[in-house]
């Protein structure tokens, strides 16, 4: 059992999302940072989907009321258990009355926004349409349907033969992150500017070319009027040469549309599932977990990629991922356990 | 024969879009090609929106040509009869606190409040695609002269339930929302269950029709 002794800004039940419904209106959703979440559920020796908690700016406090082990991935706001500092994308044992705190968001340069908690066994939230994330817009799934408060008691799922293997009170380890393995850039950039690969969107050519140049030159700025469902960004006003209105169509995380002011939105994992502003352009699906860190006020920068260099860039994805996977299944302490026996 | 336009929608989707205008056949046709592709290997999903489908890919595109081909040798074998829509009556109370825009839509189209709720619920209306929110239907068959359009200011909240008019279309909202629609009544059908088995009332294709509820109150 976790007790949540502060939620902070906005902590929720998140697991890989409930893909298949969108055309029921019902957005798969789940952990914005997909990556970071099955990193931290790997490093724990549960499947990359169990449910965890996505952990917005810090300021959340969490007790442990049994033995366990977790891994906190994304960024780590300081993490503290029980007052000793603990480091991110590592995989460690938690004694039941430990307490787990991240601290206030304060800034420092490359600096993310959301960490990821996953405790072995997951959290033991009935599944919903397939998937245990929460829906906070619709308001189902997760924990009763909503963002976390004060005093919520979350149940942890049993524990399985490969958690055995993996020894939960066994020693610590960890993994390089995905910015150390070369998949993001230098998370220390003091100019918070982050390289996104975007391919042109279906309505690319129905822009402007100053509006055209404008994305893949100027850097834009996420506002403050930014959440789950979407970044809204400020820069150049991105301009449209009279074109008759679009119909609804489906759209998916990481579309670039253009409302008639000419500010873009980027959209993100809770956006609704059709849309019908023009879409200059798509951040590729490799990039979406950077943009799930990116901090308000960040900048981005659109860099113009191919379909070769975004699957290039997703099997990078895979391979960190199924490497850690891969080092998780080696793992084996039962000898290291007999010995102490 | 008409063939759909292929666009890439980042490196994992596709958009496919047929010429205008907007037909119930050409909608029918696309609700049959969103049911086969929905079975191909290389497709996770598929989104049905207004006179066009999107497919979403499990990995990214390799190559775009083999996906369009896919597409355009299902097309000319698409039936527009396949999809059975299923016929959905949709209990409405009109008016009062449940529908506090029927006035303001009466008055706009010149019509009495009675002659508002006689043509909407007379009306056959189909289900063309679901978006927005969770069971939110995109219907079309409103009749013409009950066009009214949304407010000014959107409502910060409207109650789950709520039948409007937005323009040429009606819609009922699943779930509370803010929303810019003229609320014209309320229905007590649950539009959206997550722990039902579909967990919608609608789906594309079904046939619609409201029918007059007395007000109980």
């Amino acid at each position: 059992m976790i007790t949540v002794i502060h939620p902070g800004m906005l902590t929720s039940v998140q697991d890989l999302g409930r893909p298949g419904h969108r055309q029921l209106g019902i957005n798969p959703g789940g952990a914005l940072n997909s990556m970071a979440l099955s990193v931290a559920n790997l490093l724990v020796g549960n499947p990359v989907g169990a449910a965890g908690l996505e952990i917005t700016m810090g300021a959340c406090e969490l007790r442990f009321s049994s033995d366990t082990r977790i891994a906190l991935s994304g960024d780590d706001f300081d993490a503290q258990l029980d007052g000793k500092p603990i480091a991110p994308y590592w995989s460690l044992p938690v004694r039941a009355g430990q307490t787990l705190k991240l601290a206030h968001a304060g800034y420092h340069p490359g600096q993310g926004i959301r960490s990821y908690l996953a405790v072995t066994g997951g959290i033991a939230v009935p599944p919903v349409l397939g998937s245990c994330s929460t829906d906070l817009k619709a308001g189902f799934g997760g924990h009763q349907g909503r963002a976390l408060r004060k005093g919520d008691r979350l149940p942890l799922g049993e524990t399985s033969a490969a958690h055995d293997r993996l020894h939960i009170g066994g020693p610590a380890f960890g993994v390089r992150s995905p910015q150390w393995s070369g998949l993001g850039q230098n998370s220390h950039d003091k100019a918070q500017l982050i390289n996104l690969r975007v391919l042109p969107g279906p309505e690319f050519d129905q822009f402007t070319v100053t509006a055209r140049n404008a994305l893949w030159q100027d850097q834009w700025r996420i506002t403050p009027n930014s959440n789950r469902m979407g970044y809204r960004l400020e820069g150049s006003e991105l301009k449209r040469k009279p074109n008759r209105d679009l119909l609804s169509h489906g759209v998916i995380p990481g579309v670039i549309q253009v409302p008639p002011a000419g500010q873009p939105i980027i959209l993100m994992g809770d956006a609704q599932t059709t849309g019908g502003y023009p879409k200059i352009g798509v951040v590729i699906q490799a990039d979406l977990w950077k943009l799930a860190q990116a901090p308000l006020n960040a900048r981005l920068q659109f860099q113009l990629c191919d379909l070769e260099q975004a699957l290039h860039a997703w099997e990078e994805q895979q391979a960190y991922l199924h490497h850690i996977e891969q080092t998780m299944l080696a793992l084996n302490w039962s000898r290291a356990t007999q010995y102490r026996k | 024969m008409t063939l759909p336009k292929i666009h890439l929608l980042g490196d994992a989707a596709v958009l496919c879009k047929l010429p205008s205008p907007a037909t119930l056949t050409q909608q029918q046709r696309i609700w049959s090609l969103a049911e086969q592709a929905a079975a191909w290997p290389e497709v996770s999903e598929v989104v049905p929106g207004m006179n066009n489908l999107t497919l979403i890919l499990h990995r990214p595109v390799v190559d775009l040509d083999s996906v369009s081909q896919r597409i355009l040798d299902a097309w000319p074998d698409i039936d527009a009869d396949h999809v059975a829509g299923r016929d959905i009556e949709i209990p409405v109370v009109y008016g009062g606190s449940d529908g506090p825009d029927l006035d303001f839509v009466a008055r706009h189209t010149g019509l009495s409040s009675k002659e508002v709720i006689a043509h909407h619920s007379e009306g056959h209306y189909i289900v063309y695609f679901i978006g927005f929110m969770p069971g939110f239907a995109y219907m079309g068959g409103l009749d013409p002269a009950l066009a009214t359009p949304r407010q000014d200011e959107p409502r910060m909240s409207i109650p789950a339930g709520s039948v409007g008019i937005g323009g040429e279309q009606t819609g009922i909202y699943p779930l509370a929302s803010p929303g810019g629609w003229q609320i014209i009544g309320r229905t007590a059908a649950p539009l959206f269950d997550p722990r039902q088995n579909p967990p919608t009332l609608l789906r594309p294709g079904d046939r619609v029709r409201f029918t007059v509820e007395r007000n109980a109150k």
